[in-house]
């Protein structure tokens, strides 16, 4: 099949600075915050003290699935110290999560061993503990479902017998339809003369940020809640925790403040259970109530990337060219619904997107189980699809007897292209980064196999990305609010609605208002996390921030330098565009020497403090993408950009050991434009070792929904013993609606790191691992296996 | 309770601690040092390493008692006499080691008791010295750059 009908977009003009005029943007400036951080200064909220403030501890359920009989809280109550024992019988009803299928407190049964069952606040963390141990619940157990398939079977037990709404429900699906159909699957498989049929598993991971869980709520004299909050989402928490007043009868505002933040990786993205029981406890007591996680709550009372099964089926052509995808997909969706239940809407992506396939058909179920239930996490459902596809890509490869990489060369994405799902990529790098990874790694001079005189094999791998990378139009807002008010001292304050967990959105927008500005970075302040002082952001998520919170801050930087150079123009008696601004010196071009360099501040405060101005230089600005939310069939271009990507790994595997070692990481981002090269690498160098944990040794482990290894030595993240060299290379495409041609890039590393291992794997010793994490037994095994079909 | 004296960052304290309180507490809370940090409270991620007598140790598992008569230093004691940032500060910054920063007090104390003992280490050297911190962030790349970058910086 040849690619005739290639649906090519429209040259768009830029707009940006030539990169060589670019004074701020595209440097390697440290984090701002690095400095306190380093210094141990930085406040977090575990460092947080209130003036009487309390200690609130939670009552998990000890079942997975049970009726609750009975909560006698007497004993609790009498312990000193005690200030309040709350639970689902003296406390209003708030229900939680986007479906609303969730009470905070459980009333009448429990559906998981994280189900919230009472709750204390005490004058002590130890009065709180000693409060809770000696609450009395009688329950009365339920058979439990730990699996979608036991889910599905015939009158297996409800696990919520109605929704929201009253509905009755006949089985334990979760209602969304999600399902994807692009082109004519049918005619594609005809068109086939290649097909291969897998599936694949993946399990439930953590996040694992290092500061746990915590939030400090507060309400003062005027019903009014403060809270001290951790989220990534800090307009939308505010909206959900003002819903949650109103329920509590309530009539005041909300506040949320984040203080420093001990990583995001989206665990931050919906509000979760302990918040608003510390708003019951503290409305309850009328004083400030702390709930902070212990390392054990933060494994099994948050919400992980959800475990998932995947069947796909692809095809090719003669000359190698995709021509269909129909991939279903089950999912473990837990007990009740979050933003895990969402995920395939973001499957989706590279499902219709990744590598240029036409006829494409994805279905996802997502079932209520007795699990925890599941969350956003770095990549949504990204990495989840991605695993399926670029491992099936190679085992397709294999068996139309294309090399893996020629293989992706021919069905890499191009720029300018509608994708079959309505995408519309202005700038795509695929085919650079891919050229670029393949180069560095020498792949093709490889020599794969056992290495002479060693147990062990070597192999080579590659695998894709695509992500949004302009803004992700889920809600109908998809925008960012940006202040900026400059202060005639020349020091500039920017209040943005978005947000930092780290990931150093506070430094690109301090670069991109300095450049814009033409101001030293030090001079800018950015400040985040306040909504009463911060406009609204639709928070930090789908690597939005730099893209939309920076166009936003960008936009609102240009109008108050309009305001400046207007001003300016007419303090040294030249035309406007005689004037230029740069790092905080205001040069004119004219013939008075005296007015040829002014030091921006001389200027800021004649503007200010003379009688003929009287001004001051502010302004605000919300910025809202061009993106459209998909249409009900989910087709639609959902993001301004999309940032591509490949990996490539070269590994050993210990064939006596099964333990596999990656010996060589390269990856390439196409990101649009670098505005910080050094940050875009801790990044990559982030995701990917998250990448390679879920790769290789990431799992939760449920024994009939009770995690058997909530603590870091039974859960295996990497250390730095584990640290593999990485080469991460920028591709850099210039898009025309990125600030200053910038795509988002924050969960893409992750992406297709543990593909592009087991496609290594598998080019090392011919084993085909599709279940992650890829562990040295399960290598083990996997070896026996085919040495014993070979003896066989 | 028992009463301890030891010196925390070049000053001698003395205060009363119960006998099961970790050093840890004792710094966040009695003394307000609020650098080392509880990640999990088990001794598995070192975010609350401090050094004792010349030593890391995770400070969530080590008896408060235990530091009678000895020398704690933390994260708020790095800056020079100077008062200039420490060279393992100043290359943290610099290198991009930091992001949430949750691991950096312990991760740099970790660091700071491995130059003090060898101040010439190779890369895997202060991998193994820093294979008790986890950070979740960063994948350490750049935080191995930044040690080795400050083990040069001191020899100057
Ligand atoms: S808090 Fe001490 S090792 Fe984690
Ligand atoms: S910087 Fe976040 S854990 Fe290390």
């Amino acid at each position: 099949m040849t690619r005739k009908e290639e649906r090519l977009l429209p040259e768009v003009e830029r707009a940006v600075r030539a990169p060589e005029e670019l004074v701020v943007v595209g440097k390697r400036i440290p984090k701002s915050d690095a400095l306190y951080k380093v210094l141990g200064q930085a406040q977090y909220i575990y460092d947080m003290q209130l003036p009487g403030m309390l200690y609130g501890k939670i009552l998990w359920s000890e079942r997975a699935h049970a009726k609750i009989i009975s909560i006698d809280t007497s004993e609790a109550e009498k312990v000193p110290g005690v200030r309040a024992v709350i639970t689902a019988q003296n406390t209003p009803e708030i229900r939680i999560g986007f479906m609303k299928d969730q009470p905070v407190l459980k009333k009448d049964k429990v559906r998981s061993f994280r189900d919230e069952v009472a709750a204390v606040a005490a004058t002590s963390w130890e009065a709180a503990e000693e409060a809770i141990s000696r609450i009395k619940v009688v329950y009365e157990d339920l058979p439990g479902i730990f699996s979608p398939e036991e889910a599905m079977e015939e009158g297996a037990p409800l696990i919520h017998e109605m929704d929201a709404r009253g509905k009755e429900l006949k089985d334990n699906r979760i209602r969304l339809p999600w399902k994807l159909v692009c082109g004519d699957l049918e005619k594609g498989k005809a068109e086939a003369t290649c097909t291969v049929t897998t599936s694949y598993e993946v399990p439930a991971v953590n996040h694992c940020c290092m500061g746990t869980s915590a939030c400090i709520a507060s309400f003062d004299a005027g019903d009014n809640l403060t809270i001290y909050d951790i989220t990534q989402i800090p307009s939308l928490a505010k909206a959900d925790f003002l819903e949650a007043l109103k329920a509590m009868g309530a009539k005041g505002r909300v506040r949320v403040i984040t203080p420093t933040i001990g990583g995001g990786f989206g665990s931050k993205l919906d509000t979760y259970g302990y918040q608003y029981i510390a708003m019951l406890l503290s409305h309850r007591t009328k004083r400030p109530v702390k709930i902070v996680f212990t390392r054990e709550e933060e494994f099994f009372a948050t919400s992980p990337r959800q475990q998932a099964k995947f069947t796909i089926t692809q095809g090719c052509d003669k000359e190698g060219y995709l021509t269909f995808r129909e991939v279903n997909a089950t999912l473990d969706n837990g007990a009740y619904i979050s933003w895990g239940a969402t995920t395939p809407s973001v499957m989706m992506m590279p499902m219709s997107s990744l590598y240029r396939v036409p006829n494409i058909e994805f279905k996802s179920t997502c079932i209520y189980t007795n699990n925890t239930w599941a969350q956003a996490m770095r990549g949504y459902g990204n990495p989840q699809a991605t695993f399926a596809i670029d491992c099936n890509m190679d085992e397709l490869a294999e068996k139309a007897g294309i090399d893996p990489v020629e293989f992706r060369r021919r069905n890499a994405n191009i720029p300018g292209e509608e994708t079959p799902q309505g995408f519309l990529p202005r700038t795509c790098g695929h085919r650079e980064c891919l050229e670029a990874v393949v180069e560095k790694m020498g792949y093709e001079g490889r020599q794969s196999g056992i290495v002479e005189g060693t147990p062990k094999a070597r192999g080579m791998g590659v695998a894709s990305l695509i992500h949004v990378g302009g803004g992700a139009k889920i809600y109908r807002s998809d925008g960012c609010a940006t202040s900026i008010k400059i202060d005639d001292d020349g020091w500039v304050d920017v209040f943005s609605g978005s947000q930092d967990i780290g990931q150093g959105l506070d430094t690109v927008l301090r670069q991109i208002v300095a450049e814009v500005l033409g101001f030293k970075p030090e001079k800018v302040k950015i400040h985040v996390g306040d909504t009463d002082t911060c406009g609204w952001d639709a928070g930090c998520h789908a690597s939005r921030s730099t893209f939309v919170a920076g166009n936003s801050a960008k936009v609102c930087a240009e109008i108050v330098r309009a305001q400046m150079v207007a001003n300016f123009a007419a303090q040294l008696e030249v035309a406007e565009d005689a004037i230029s601004i740069t790092e905080g010196e205001v040069l004119a071009q004219t013939d008075d020497p005296d007015k040829q360099v002014t030091k921006v501040e001389r200027l800021l405060r004649r503007a200010h403090m003379t009688g003929r101005g009287n001004t001051m230089f502010m302004a605000s600005n919300f910025w809202e993408p061009n993106n459209k939310l998909l249409a009900g069939d989910f087709h639609g271009n959902f993001s301004m950009a999309y940032t591509y990507g490949v990996h490539g790994v070269e590994l050993e595997v210990d064939t006596e050991t099964g333990q596999v070692d990656v010996i060589n990481y390269v990856a390439a981002h196409d990101i649009g434009k670098a505005i910080n090269p050094m940050l875009l690498d801790g990044q990559a160098y982030g995701g990917i070792m998250q990448g390679i944990g879920y790769a290789l040794t990431e799992e939760m482990l449920f024994d009939k929904g009770k995690l058997l290894n909530p603590n870091f030595r039974d859960y295996k993240i990497l250390t730095c013993l584990d640290v593999v060299p990485i080469e991460a290379i920028i591709v850099e495409t210039d898009d025309p609606e990125g600030p200053f041609g910038a795509k988002g890039v924050g969960e893409p590393g992750l992406v297709p790191v543990a593909p592009a291992i087991a496609n290594a794997i598998y080019d090392a010793v011919g084993i085909r691992l599709r279940r992650l994490p890829m562990t040295p037994d399960r290598v083990l095994e996997a070896l026996w296996a085919k040495a014993g079909k070979a003896i066989a | 309770m028992k009463t301890i004296t030891f010196t925390v960052n070049g000053n001698p304290v003395t205060l009363d601690v119960s006998e099961d309180a970790n050093l840890l507490s004792v710094l966040n809370d009695d003394l307000e040092l609020a650098g080392a940090k509880e990640g999990c409270g088990a001794g598995e991620c070192g975010a609350c390493t401090v050094i004792v007598d010349g030593v890391a140790v995770t400070s969530c598992l080590y008896p408060a008692c235990e530091a009678d008569g000895r020398v704690v230093e933390t994260v708020e004691g790095l800056v020079l006499e100077s008062g200039s940032l420490h060279p393992l500060q100043r290359t943290f910054v610099d290198y991009g080691a930091v992001q949430c920063g949750f691991c950096t007090p312990g991760m740099v104390m970790s660091a700071k008791a491995l130059l003090d003992k060898y101040p010439n280490p190779n890369e895997q050297e202060v991998k193994v010295a820093l294979a008790g911190n986890i950070c979740r962030c960063t994948g350490y790349t750049q935080i191995v750059e930044a040690v080795l970058a400050a083990a040069e910086e001191m020899k100057k």
